[in-house]
């Protein structure tokens, strides 16, 4: 038990395959994603810190509103 | 046989399949290894299905995974239109393939052997069916030969969905979400190995890491198998030894040895100028240049063509052929295939076309479950580079004088099958 780990950064990443397009991560995420002109995602490759707190619980509920469950956090454990 | 002397692979070459007796007369057995593994390694061999990854290491990591049953995949499925090597080797000596596989089945503890032949190509399938037969009427020992025939597709011969294909019956490639990514069948692991690459683990097999290296230079040793297309007298395979110089490999295929630019590696490779056709051909070679030898593959540019227009039927075609699973993909190919036509033909706008073709190919880059997208974008920026002179001309309202051209050099399949793409 103690403090949780605030070191490190997080990913945002998309399954193209899964994906279709929505443009539901752009709309709640949108500092993390933005869209191409078909409206499938492209989202930054550099890790966010963890500790941006606003920006992790953004891309949290563009996890949870994506509609086809394409996106998932990916947690690194370098400092970002 | 343990002279150093090419050819290797297509020794005994005598215009049908050499069969299960002529295969072990021309190859006769030498010693017998203590490790194959450690042979391999030694051999230093890359896999010759285009990523040019190292053999052992891929046979080491699947070794390493503690499972019942495993599978070795044999791919054959050659899906560039510019490639004949596997489809020749297999005509030539199919039991060499085979005796690739059975030693990498041996590393990794296989079970099960798959050799991937597209059914498109009824002569190929046939060949390997009888070296199967062959070798099951010989001895049931050693693991099962099957042969697989999947739809021929230009991604369906990549490793996953090859893989997707045998598991699930979609030849369709997969996400992976980190490399490397041990495919599987069910529950199986899969090291799935291109067809000259097998082959040469058969001769390495058979004469050891030493003999191997007796050719080639010391990052890529060995014989390779090219297939050379375009400019030339008829396209040929022929079989080199890695580090001759890319002129050679011209003369020796009869080509024009005084080109404009070659398309390396695949139609998603990348175009050479013709300044560099000095350079041997070895990946370390032509890595400054940013190309990579691929799957063997050469397509030879005459002066005069125009490179641009050439491109666009590439990429129209490879637009064509994706699996249509990722938007950047299915949308992005079609739109910078559209962008190359307008640039190469006499369009209203060449400079929007050209500024919209360099941002889409940013854009579209490593947005794919599969390279195939990423591949396309290599070749496209490469024509860009390479072919500067004729972008400028187009760019200028005045089309290069090859593009009103109707000669055509690189062989595209045509479209007629649009609208019917086969998967399954």
């Amino acid at each position: 038990m103690g403090m949780r780990r605030r070191s490190g950064g997080f990913l945002l990443r998309v399954n193209p395959i899964l994906c279709d397009g929505f443009g539901h991560c752009h709309e709640l995420a949108p500092e993390l994603v933005t869209t191409d002109e078909w409206g499938y995602p492209i989202i930054s490759p550099t890790p966010v810190p963890l500790a941006n707190m606003s920006a992790l619980e953004s891309a949290r509920y563009a996890v949870r509103g994506c509609p086809r469950q394409a996106l998932r956090i990916e947690r690194l454990s370098e400092p970002a | 046989m343990t002279s150093n002397t090419l050819p290797r692979l297509l020794r005994g070459a005598q215009g049908r399949p050499l069969t299960l007796a002529q295969h072990e007369e021309t190859f006769a057995f030498a010693a017998r290894r203590a490790s194959m593994l450690e042979e391999l390694d030694a051999s230093g061999l890359r896999g010759r299905g285009g990523a040019s990854f190292p053999t052992a290491r891929k046979a080491r990591l699947l070794r390493d995974q503690r499972n019942h049953s495993k599978f070795v995949v044999v791919n054959a499925m050659e899906g560039e239109p510019a490639s004949h090597k596997d489809r020749t080797l297999l005509s030539t000596n199919p039991h060499l393939v085979l005796d690739g596989a059975e030693y990498l089945a041996s590393i990794i503890g296989a079970k099960n052997i798959a050799v991937c032949v597209a059914r498109d190509n009824p002569a190929v399938v046939n060949h390997v069916e009888r070296a199967i037969h062959e070798r099951a009427r010989r001895s049931l020992r050693g693991p099962a030969l099957e042969l697989h025939t999947p739809p021929w597709r230009y991604v369906a011969g990549e490793e996953s969905a090859l893989v997707h294909w045998l598991d699930d019956n979609k030849s369709l490639p997969q996400y992976r979400t980190k490399r490397p990514h041990i495919l599987k069948i069910g529950h199986s692991p899969v090291l799935v190995d291109n067809a000259e690459t097998c082959a040469h683990v058969g001769l390495i097999g058979r004469y050891g890491a030493d003999w191997f290296r007796g050719l080639g230079t010391d990052e890529s040793p060995g014989s390779a198998l090219v297939s050379v297309t375009g400019a030339v007298r008829r396209p040929t395979v022929l079989e080199v030894a890695l580090g001759t110089p890319l002129r050679k490999v011209l003369e020796a295929s009869g080509a024009d040895t005084d080109p404009q630019a070659v398309l390396l590696g695949g139609y998603g490779g990348r175009w050479l100028d013709a300044a560099h056709l000095d350079a041997p051909y070895a990946n370390e070679a032509l890595a400054p240049q940013g190309v990579s030898i691929g799957a063997g593959i050469i397509v030879v540019l005459p002066r005069g063509a125009c490179g641009i227009a050439e491109s666009q039927r590439m990429v129209k075609w490879m637009a064509n052929e994706s699996a249509r699973q990722c938007g950047p993909c299915a949308f992005g190919l079609p739109a910078i295939a559209e962008d190359l036509y307008q640039l190469a033909s006499n369009s209203r706008d060449p400079r929007g076309a050209h500024q919209r073709l360099v941002e889409r190919c940013a854009v579209i880059e490593g947005r794919g479950a599969c390279a195939h997208p990423d591949g396309v974008v290599r070749m496209v920026r490469s024509a860009l580079e390479v072919f500067a002179g004729d972008v400028a001309s187009h760019l200028g309202g005045v089309p290069c004088a090859g593009s009103s051209s109707v000669q055509h050099f690189a062989s595209v399949p045509t479209l007629e099958r649009a609208e019917e793409l086969v998967w399954e």
